[in-house]
């Protein structure tokens, strides 16, 4: 009745090792590395930087244990610290020659020392939170707000447009908080301008009412509308702010959306929060302006003459350079999006941007009355410019057109990435901010650390003294457990945090519950008078039920933990639920299987090594029995 | 190894009135100590910034406390962990958290250039109300995702009692928090709720005990059964909260400060739960008047080798 049958111990050794493999990586601490990534979106990290960063160092004496390429870095993992730094500074003088416009990200890291191998199998350490790191922690919030106010008013300018393009007269067009209101004379004007708003304006849904003499319009952003434009805006916001926190040289920044409206930007090692401010708080503005097309202009774009007077020389991104006018035709605040698609007849990849209503507008006039000239879009960070494209105008201009021609495709996305980022879609406001310190987050790693082994080894003593060889089965199921627990938490790349590290410490104390149960309740079957096997297996049997329905209530805690937790009490809630589900399998199945396998063959089993059984006497006098 | 050498059935139904009257003294005082003493909430909830700096020996708590008061901060709490000192400043209309932390560094390290600044937290006000809504919706699903696994695996009457028991649990931890103005952090949040899906698991054991001697005894009263439950169960309730209790000092001593709270709500949760689970629960079924018809359904149960696939099994002798 105790044994079970190969395919069971097949799944036990198969989990176990498969535990094993992934476990491993967290053994093998951390070595110091440099890792260079790209810095601007076109810059390409690939074979050529790999054997590029491996040529540097070389020049530079220096050999990398390990140089490795990733999707987005190339990693150099180093024996010291100083020749971590040594190599820092080599490939940071190399690839980054003027640090104002950086092509790469040069950044000291920690990486694992697993053994290739690994890497290989894609067993990684578990992911260590910023608490146990160091570094620092914003939590940013995005004026939702003001990006529907700002919607809403770019649609009263467009309604404006339209009325007047339509000859609607005596109309008032106004934004009231986030919808539009607009007051007509006739019922005439009403239906014209109730058709301008569907046809052209699908966002929006318009009530009509009749006061007297006046006809009325109130259109709003429709719900579904309103989510996709605050979607659509705090993704920008997370573009720019990579793009800008790029710069800071952090090896793995996080910039996560949270909720609707949050933004989580998490800097590893990183100390200096006020630098991270600036960079994160800094406004970059995209502004069009037209190229200084005279002869004067032509000759200093083409053969370095003087720039003549009103107009300014900026570098394209490829280092040319290129004579544009002072006077600034719109700024990204007319731009409403950009995007890349491709051109339906030629096919070749191309940018669609838009306009509001008063950029359409001036566009218009601009590409009339400038036709086959050239138009440059600049970009604006930290008061330096930079010609993004200058193309030049082949036809008249409104609220949408498009950028084509000698285009790739990523070039393109690149493009509409660039404009779009010229400025945060939206203004943010940090409410929360945490700096961890490198050495509190080091201590933290050990504190949790210490309460994992002392409170483990503490429940391994007390098992094995109370339990003899049932509590040895016992203890060895909950390191099995943990080891489980560790596994999981490094394939799903979970954030492990200190909360996390009290999770997994009291996943432990959970843990071992179940397997008290089952060996108290094995005891009581001897002590009832069953035979050995007949009581392990009924122990087992029976305090399956329990089990499970105790299980299933911490389980419900932890789902609610995870589902309306956030911040630590997230990083405590993934840990405990992925223990609980863990030590199901451990306390049950994989300690029945170390049970079944030492005893399981004995047919005329006598004892069973579980502590004393004792007996009450019916007569009064106790018998203790050790078994 | 036996710590539980037990004769007889313990009649703990006998005390059930008087073992009541206690569980609700200690409810209202902890009730009473929430209302008029509050918790003390720490910074996630109520914003604001806390520092944590280092010094090389032991802080002097008061002379931190000086300076930084001296900084025209009125509201100023200085709490001390060995060589480490947390200061919890409030929010401050026109200053950032960075120029306060600057602020109070500077005055610090006039006095004592070796200080250190460990970490730095701010909390915009924004926060902290959202944080309680969650909190309670949290513990609001909880309770119903309990009561409703419960009144399917069992009976209404014992998922009322258990939660009712675990919820006086959750109480009696935050009168605690109140009474002692320990810090009410996310952590203890956490904890809190963490308990009461733990020492739900008690509750269930003792319940599943009850149904299978309600099946087992047939003779037995409904009072004898539940000491009998409660009896044959107590032995593995202590060893299990022991063991779980033996992590959780581990965490107490080793889990530095931002442990602190947290296993310290933990303690007091098990050693309640214990309580709880064996006294109360079961009383309060006890009194909703639970019977061997509600939980043995659909005729007499079959004695051995009743069927795998019934929900109840597991419960048969």
């Amino acid at each position: 009745m105790n044994r079970y049958p190969v395919w069971k111990y097949a799944i036990i050794v198969v989990v176990l090792l498969v535990g094993l493999i992934y476990a491993l990586p967290n053994f093998f601490g951390e070595a110091p590395a440099v890792q260079v990534s790209a810095a601007k979106s076109t810059v390409k990290i690939d074979a050529s930087t790999r054997a590029r960063v491996q040529e540097l160092l070389k020049t530079a004496g220096l050999t990398p244990e390990l140089l490795s390429l990733e999707p987005t870095a190339v990693r150099a993992r180093f024996a010291t610290t100083d020749d971590q730094i040594k190599a820092r500074d080599t490939l940071q003088q190399a690839l980054v020659p003027n640090a104002d416009e950086p092509s790469y990200v040069v950044a000291l890291n920690l990486v694992s020392r697993s053994p290739s191998w690994l890497t290989a199998l894609h067993a990684f350490p578990m992911y260590l939170g910023l608490d146990l790191r160091g570094g620092v922690d914003f939590l940013l919030q995005v004026d939702m707000r003001g990006v529907l106010d700002k919607k809403a008013e770019s649609f009263a300018g467009d309604i404006r447009m339209g009325l007047r393009e339509k000859k609607v007269r005596g109309s008032a067009v106004n934004r009231n908080g986030q919808t539009v209101e607009i007051t007509l004379r006739d019922a005439d004007s009403l239906e014209t301008t109730r058709r301008l708003i569907q046809d052209t304006m699908p966002d929006l849904s318009t009530v009509e009412s009749q006061q007297g003499a006046e006809w009325r319009i109130v259109a709003s952003i429709k719900p579904e509308a309103a989510r996709r434009i605050q979607d659509a805006a705090l993704k920008q916001n997370v573009t720019t702010l990579h793009n800008r926190i790029n710069e800071l040289g952090v090896a793995e920044p996080v910039i996560q959306q949270q909720g609707i409206d949050r933004i989580v930007v998490q800097l590893p090692g990183m100390q200096d929060p006020a630098q991270a401010k600036r960079i994160i708080g800094r406004t970059a503005t995209l502004e069009m302006r037209l190229v200084d097309e005279s002869a004067e202009g032509r000759s200093a774009e083409l053969s370095g003459g003087p720039v003549p007077f009103g107009s300014e020389k900026f570098l394209d991104r490829q280092g040319r350079p290129v004579i544009v006018k002072k006077q600034v035709l719109v700024t990204g605040e007319n731009l409403t999006d950009a995007q890349p698609g491709f051109d339906q007849q030629s096919n070749q990849p191309k940018v669609d941007l838009t306009m509001d209503a008063k950029g359409g507008r001036i566009m218009r006039d601009v590409s009339r009355e400038n036709y086959k000239k050239r138009m440059a879009m600049l970009i604006f960070e930290k008061g330096k410019g930079e010609v993004l494209t200058a193309p030049s105008i082949n036809g008249e201009l409104g609220n949408r057109f498009q950028v084509s021609g000698s285009m790739t495709v990523s070039e393109a996305n690149d493009l509409a990435l660039l404009l779009r980022a010229g400025s945060l879609a939206a203004p943010m406001e940090i409410i929360q901010e945490r700096t961890i310190g490198p050495t509190q987050g080091a201590e933290n790693i050990k504190k949790g650390f210490d309460s994992v082994m002392y409170g483990f080894a503490a429940i391994m003593v007390f098992m094995c003294i109370y339990y003899a060889l049932f509590g040895l089965f016992s203890s060895i199921a909950l390191a099995v457990n943990l080891m489980l627990l560790v596994a999981i938490l490094s394939i799903l790349q979970a954030t492990l945090t200190l909360p996390g590290i009290a999770a997994m410490a009291l996943a432990i104390g959970v843990a071992i519950d179940s397997n008290v149960l089952i060996n108290e309740r094995v005891r009581e079957e001897l002590r009832n008078g069953a035979s050995p096997q007949a009581a392990i297996h009924a122990g087992y049997e029976r305090a399956w039920g329990t089990i499970l329905d105790s299980n299933v209530t911490t389980l419900i805690a932890g789902i609610a933990l995870l589902a309306f937790g956030s911040g630590p009490v997230r990083g405590f809630a993934v840990v405990h639920c992925i223990g609980i589900v863990t030590s199901m399998f451990s306390a049950v199945f994989f300690s029945r299987g170390l049970v079944n396998f030492w005893y399981g063959q004995k047919k005329k089993l006598k004892t069973v090594s579980i502590g004393t059984v004792w007996r009450p006497k019916t007569d009064g006098a106790a018998v203790a029995e050790t078994k | 190894m036996e710590f539980f050498r037990i004769h007889k059935t313990i009649p703990f139904m006998r005390h059930a009135l008087v073992l009541n009257i206690i569980s609700f003294v200690t409810f209202a005082l902890a009730v009473f100590f929430l209302f008029h003493r509050g918790l003390h909430l720490s910074v996630e909830f109520t914003g604001g910034t806390v520092m944590e700096v280092a010094y090389t020996q032991s802080a002097d708590v008061g002379k931190v406390r000086d300076i930084v008061g001296r900084l025209g901060y009125t509201e100023v709490q200085v709490q001390s962990f060995g060589k480490s000192v947390q200061i919890r400043l409030p929010v401050k209309k026109g200053v950032t958290s960075a120029q306060q932390s600057a602020q109070v560094m500077d005055a610090l390290k006039v006095a004592e250039p070796t200080v250190e600044l460990r970490s730095n937290e701010f909390v915009g006000p924004q926060v902290g109300d959202e944080l309680t809504t969650n909190g309670l919706k949290a513990l609001g699903m909880v309770v119903v995702g309990i009561m409703i696994y419960l009144a399917f695996r069992f009976e209404w009457k014992f998922a009322l009692a258990t939660v009712l028991a675990n919820l006086h649990d959750v109480v009696i931890i935050l009168g605690f928090f109140a009474f002692f103005q320990w810090e009410f952090s996310l952590a203890v949040l956490a904890a809190v709720l963490a308990v009461l899906g733990y020492s739900v698991n008690e509750s269930v054991v003792i319940f599943d005990r009850i149904r299978e001697n309600f099946r087992r005894y047939r003779k037995m009263s409904t009072t004898e059964i539940i000491d009998n439950a409660i009896t044959s169960t107590i032995s593995r309730t202590i060893i299990t909260h022991g063991s779980t209790q033996l992590v959780v000092l581990s965490m107490f001593f080793f889990g530095g400060p931002t442990l602190h709270y947290f296993a310290l709500a933990l303690t007091i949760g098990i050693c309640f739960g214990i309580y709880s689970s064996a006294f109360v629960a079961a009383a309060i079924a006890m009194w909703l008047g639970v019977k061997r018809e509600d939980l043995i359904k659909g005729g007499p149960a079959k004695r051995d080798g009743e069927s795998e696939d019934d929900p109840n099994a597991g419960a048969v002798v």
